[in-house]
């Protein structure tokens, strides 16, 4: 037996109409109906974060989220964070601080830093290393990601 | 897809959701948070036919203290208590407890209800209720009824609740200010589950003698415990010789597994030096001599 439930959503601002089967989570809409394929799986059970992606603005994993529980909400994934013309501040600073190297991890910790700098600037190291803890990489050892986000507020570029 | 099929529900009221848990029986499950549902779900170790989505379920989302008592509803998601900075002045416990629940993406869903209806062993949310002489507000087919913190953990994931009933709210003591508190624990990494920790409130009167002490302890057996170890503090000052001794006590008195973690000797060692600790940093908040 399928059940499915018909949501409304928008992502990344355009708003997306379907009829989701209810065991389908956020994450697997996104990559697999929409081909946002940005959004991340490592583990699939909410220890690893590379599939966080921003509901009405708070941080959350997509892999424990059904999408139709969604019903009326705004999603943000990584391909929403730059603009036609540029990339986003935190993008960009990833970028000079090496702060990826494979990649898979990255746009969970894009969108975990661009909570935390959506609420304040005034963040020093140990709080931007408490706010990634939920976040893995295995390849950057996380100086570079902790010392991008640290850019990004000291600028205060992010809003 | 990960988990198996079901079917998704969204109650309107928690009466309407507790007569589909009747209906359904045990094929039915409530989904708030979903923080630790839906990984055993991934991962098929629950497979429920219905799931009971009550996380928009606006009434149980409230924080309120009048001249008795203070209720946090159902479904109030951790980050919003943490944001809340009046919070950690009415319950400065539970607000220290927070930051040590997983991670600032898993607080944005988690929910004070599912966080007590899991009860995890090692949760922090469970001991904090415990520690403070709380109290959970169930709504059953027949009505409401209360259930004391010290009678609702029995077991590892199992509580006083029926099937068929829901959390409805936890109610705390309204804070006293001669009340100092403390939540210390010890986990591999930032956010992991505690390997042991302990929550704990000291009171004192005006000459500094502590005339009440409770510590649970979590991730120390199948359910959040209290140790008695804690009240041999009244009448005491806490100094030094009192803290070693309630430490021995607290080490004696634990009974916690060995797993593949650490064993139950290491539990027990730890588990003193954390009641020193913790009492220690309680009184001296009761006191007023530290913040
Ligand atoms: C990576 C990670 C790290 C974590 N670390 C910690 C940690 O350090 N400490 C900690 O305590 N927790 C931790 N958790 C668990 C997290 O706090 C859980 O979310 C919480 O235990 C359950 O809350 P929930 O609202 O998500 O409930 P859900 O997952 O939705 O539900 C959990 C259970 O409670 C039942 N339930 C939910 N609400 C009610 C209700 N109102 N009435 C009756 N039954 C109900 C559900 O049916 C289900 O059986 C972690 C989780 C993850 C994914
Ligand atoms: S895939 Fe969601 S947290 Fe790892
Ligand atoms: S860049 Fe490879 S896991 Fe983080």
């Amino acid at each position: 037996m399928t059940y499915t439930s018909s949501i409304g959503i928008r992502v990344n601002g355009e708003v997306v109409e379907r009829e989701v089967e209810d065991r389908l989570t956020l994450a697997d809409f996104l990559r697999n109906e929409l081909r946002l394929t940005g959004t991340h799986l490592g583990c699939e059970q909410g220890s690893c974060g590379a599939c966080t992606v921003l509901v009405d603005g708070s941080a959350i994993r997509s892999c424990l989220t059904f999408a139709s529980q969604l019903n009326g909400a705004e999603v943000t994934t990584v391909e929403g964070l730059a603009s036609e013309e540029d990339l986003h501040p935190l993008q960009s600073a990833f970028l000079r601080n090496d702060a990826l190297q494979c990649g898979f991890c990255t746009p969970g910790f894009l969108l975990t830093a661009a909570e935390i700098l959506s609420e304040t600037n005034d963040l020093d190291e140990g709080t931007i290393r408490e706010a990634i803890s939920g976040n893995i990489c295995r390849c950057t050892g996380y100086q570079g990601i902790i010392d991008a986000i640290v850019e990004v507020a000291r600028s205060g570029s992010e809003r | 897809m990960k988990p198996a099929p079901f079917h998704l529900e969204t109650p309107q009221s928690l009466e309407e959701c507790v007569a589909l848990l009747a209906e359904h029986g045990d094929e039915a499950k409530i989904l708030a948070g979903g923080q630790s549902l839906v990984p055993l779900m991934n991962l098929r170790l629950a497979q429920p036919s219905v799931l009971l989505d009550i996380g928009g379920l606006k009434a149980l989302n409230f924080v309120e203290e009048n001249e008795q008592s203070f209720r946090i509803g159902a479904i109030t998601r951790l980050r919003d208590l943490e944001r809340d900075a009046n919070f950690a002045k009415s319950q400065p416990l539970l607000a220290e407890a927070l930051p040590h629940i997983g991670h600032t993406q898993i607080r944005n869903r988690t929910t004070v209800g599912g966080s007590i209806a899991h009860a995890d062993p090692a949760a922090e949310l469970p001991a904090v209720l415990l520690a403070c002489g709380g109290t959970v507000k169930a709504v059953g087919p027949n009505g409401e009824r209360k259930i004391s913190a010290d009678n609702f953990f029995h077991s590892y994931f199992s509580t006083d609740l029926e099937e068929d009933e829901a959390i409805a709210e936890i109610e705390l003591p309204r804070w006293k200010p001669a009340c100092g508190w403390s939540i210390q624990e010890i986990s591999r990494r930032h956010g992991d589950f505690a390997l042991i920790g302990i929550a704990c409130c000291v009171t004192c009167d005006d000459e500094g003698v502590v005339t009440d002490a409770n510590a649970a302890f979590f991730g120390v057996g199948e359910a959040p415990h209290l140790v008695e170890s804690a009240s041999s503090l009244v009448g005491t000052k806490a100094d030094d010789e009192t803290l070693h001794q309630v430490a021995e006590a607290t080490a004696a008195e634990l009974d916690p597994p060995t797993d593949i973690h650490v064993s139950a000797e290491y539990r027990k060692h730890v588990g003193g030096v954390l009641a020193r600790r913790a009492l220690s940093i309680a009184y001296q908040r009761a006191t007023g001599n530290i913040t």
